[in-house]
């Protein structure tokens, strides 16, 4: 790794972590004049057990549930002490610390129109505490407290549409990328930094991040899989100005023919015992290709 | 020297958050407070302070975004109370985890259920190992001298930890007093700019907020304790730089007729001064009854309460809050300090005032029987007693 990069080897992340790798390109991209406000979660435990830190930009932590109101606090701080200008404001959080218990404080910020990017990294469970399931888990999947049983197949009911509700929200701009195609990532932060700069206030990236760990497949599979969620239709890459959907627009659609989704549960262990369930992967399929359609690919 | 103002507590609190300088001023609003983040929102919609009022959506996100701020490098104020101060706790002990100076008005309001808007200290007592310093004002003067100093000793480098600054609700928050203002020019002198030993700043990055393994994390906690324990010394030094500064005396713990008491009150907050006209009326029927009030509580004032505690037969200590299945707070922690002396007296806690019941010299008459029963017998009987219960409203139900 370059020795000019601003998140650093040596991090006690799991090999393979989706998003250890998306941090990465987005530091690359936001450069140094740039301060992380950071939620509890895997991100914060493996980066910064003291004294030991893998950040070389200004970083906070405090807790689960507020790092967008403490980025809200540094913005304001940095805004009377003179010293906001050219300094990006990041606040990353898992899904947990999205979806579920910081979507409070998101709404607030989100609300007061802070020059704040939010990231949130989506993992599909509570993955720093052993895998629990989320809102943002998707249907069936089999986590520690939705276990796949011989009665209930794993997670009941949705994901959470975070960045839908995001978008509502009437903010600058919402995203969502991965890092199979970091290309892609890179400019939307470009774009979120930018828009932030010229004070038009908050904007969202929803980057998924598959964990190797909580979803159980190999770890070398990470890309392929941050790969393969898009060109199901799973996860879908946009982007968004304003909280028009008409003003979507579909970032990389898949060139060929979409892969049917059971290609996507193929690959993890948390979706094993669907392959057993036609019904399930059927009732699953007709959902992406519904959304997907609404999408106009 | 100042100028006269008639003003109400939370006026107290707020101007002197205007006379700070304060940056940063995260809120929510909550009754007894709420009249702070109202001020401070007219001082700057009148051009008469430069801050910035960050109203959150919640008390947990105003103490989060007053970490953010401080961290920032800000001189951060806030204000809240009762359930807004609960919604808070998980990030008071984050505050001062991370040693950030954050100053903070505290309306001492009674906690649900049943919910209840008016005055006890059940609020901050349930916070009292947060690791915040805690003042608790008398009347709405030291409501805003304590918070002025507040702020320096909270920011002294031998300190760096948080403070909050009690005041009864709506006995003070919303009671007009005469209040002397203090002068910018004089307060300026007195409090000059924060100067944070390390900040978030790009041409320096650290990290914040760290995660602290057991070979770590005792050594954190240690710093912690050793800085309450400078805070005293600081305190002292500061209250004293007051005083020569705007001529009115504090004192960590300050005394009223005690030196030939038998019978000492102690007490918190606004019932302070029914105390002294207590003690006043007593000793015209001959009882030797004598008054000290806590003005600081944490860290607490061991050396104070040990000598005063040598002056009196019984210590008759006035709890505006109760532990469930323990005492009153103040009783257990003033039993603490008390506890390896050779000569001690005997301890009374009284239950008193919870949820605005107020409190009258017939309680005083109460409270000074039960000591002198306590006295002649010679020991003490039952430690703790609940005052003015309407006992007609406990009869009959069961
Ligand atoms: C108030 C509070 N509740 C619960 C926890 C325990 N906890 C810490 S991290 C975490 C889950 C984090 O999940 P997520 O935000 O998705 O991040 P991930 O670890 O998956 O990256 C939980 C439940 C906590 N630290 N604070
Ligand atoms: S559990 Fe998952 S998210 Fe957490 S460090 Fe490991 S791979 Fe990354
Ligand atoms: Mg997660």
């Amino acid at each position: 790794m370059a020795s000019d990069e601003l998140f650093v080897s040596g991090h006690r992340g799991c090999a393979g972590c989706g998003m250890a790798t998306a941090v990465r390109m987005i530091l690359q991209e936001a450069g140094p004049n740039t301060i992380v406000a950071n939620a509890t979660g895997c991100l914060e435990v493996m980066t910064t057990g003291y004294p030991e830190t893998a950040w070389k930009v200004p970083w906070i932590h405090a807790a689960f549930e507020n790092a967008a109101a403490v980025a809200s606090g540094v913005d304001v701080a940095l805004k009377k002490l003179g010293k906001r200008e050219g300094v990006n404001i990041l606040a990353f959080a898992g899904d947990g610390g999205t979806f579920d218990i910081g979507f409070q404080a998101l709404s607030g910020m989100l609300e007061r129109g802070h020059n704040i990017t939010y990231v949130v990294f989506d993992n599909e469970a509570y993955m720093n505490t052993g895998i629990q399931r989320c809102s943002s888990t998707p249907p069936y999947a089999s986590t520690t407290t939705s276990p796949a049983g011989k009665v209930i197949p794993g997670k009941q009911g949705r994901k959470k549409p975070i960045a839908n509700i995001v978008a509502a929200h009437d903010i600058a701009y919402t995203a969502t990328a991965t890092i199979a195609y970091p290309a892609d990532l890179k400019k939307k932060v470009k774009k979120a930094l930018e828009l932030n700069a010229q004070g038009k206030g908050p904007a969202f990236i929803h980057v998924f991040s598959p964990c190797p760990t909580g979803w159980r497949y190999p770890s070398e599979m990470t890309v392929e899989l941050s790969r393969m969620a898009v060109e199901t239709g799973i996860f879908v890459l946009w982007e968004q100005e304003g909280p028009d959907i008409s003003n979507r627009k579909v970032s990389c659609p898949p060139k060929e023919k979409r892969k049917p989704v059971e290609e996507y549960f193929k690959l993890q262990g948390r979706f094993r015992h669907l392959l057993k369930m036609p019904d399930k992967i059927a009732e699953i399929q007709k959902e992406v290709d519904e959304k997907c359609a609404k999408l106009g690919f | 020297m100042g100028v006269k103002q008639v003003v109400k507590g939370n006026f107290a609190t707020a101007v002197a958050a205007k006379l700070a300088r304060v940056d940063v001023v995260p809120a929510y609003p909550i009754t007894p407070s709420t009249l702070f983040p109202e001020q401070i929102s007219q001082y700057i919609a009148n051009g008469e302070m430069d801050a910035e009022l960050l109203l959150t959506e919640s008390e947990h996100s105003a103490m989060s975004a007053a970490i953010g701020a401080s961290a920032a490098g800000a001189r951060v104020a806030t204000a809240t109370a009762s359930q807004g101060l609960k919604l808070m706790s998980e990030m008071l002990f984050i505050a001062s985890g991370m040693r950030l100076p954050i100053v903070a008005a505290i309306g001492n309001r009674a906690l649900s259920a049943p919910i209840n808007i008016w005055c006890d200290h059940s609020d901050t007592m349930a916070e009292r190992d947060s690791g915040w310093m805690q003042f608790y004002a008398e009347n709405n003067q030291a409501a805003l001298d304590l918070m002025l100093m507040a702020f320096k000793i909270a920011e002294d480098h031998r300190v760096l930890l948080p403070a909050m600054v009690g005041l009864d609700a709506f006995v003070l928050t919303h009671t007009m007093e005469g209040v002397d203002v203090p002068l910018q020019e004089e307060v300026d002198e007195f409090l000059p700019q924060y100067k944070p030993l390390y900040t978030l700043d790009v041409k320096n990055p650290m990290t914040f907020g760290s995660f602290g393994t057991p070979a770590h994390y005792m050594e954190f906690k240690y710093q912690q304790w050793e800085a309450m324990n400078n805070a005293r010394k600081v305190i002292d030094e500061v209250f004293k730089e007051f005083e020569e500064k705007f001529g009115r005396k504090y004192e960590q713990v300050s005394e009223y007729r005690t030196d030939d008491a038998d019978i000492i009150f102690i007490t918190m907050g606004s019932v302070s001064g029914t105390a002294r006209a207590a003690v006043d009326r007593l000793r015209e029927k001959g009882i030797k009854v004598g008054a000290a009030k806590i003005v600081v509580f944490r860290p607490f004032p061991h050396e104070r309460i040990r000598e005063i505690a040598k002056k009196a037969k019984v210590l008759a200590i006035l709890d505006r809050a109760v532990s469930f299945g323990m005492s009153g707070p103040v009783f257990a922690d003033i039993s603490g300090s008390l506890i390896n002396e050779e000569k001690r007296p005997m301890l009374l806690d009284f239950i008193i005032g919870l949820g605005g019941r107020d409190i009258t010299f017939r309680d005083f008459d109460e409270m000074t029987e039960i000591s002198m029963k306590t006295l002649e017998a010679g020991k003490v009987e039952e430690p703790v007693h609940w005052i003015n219960l309407r006992k007609e409203l406990l009869e009959g139900g069961a």
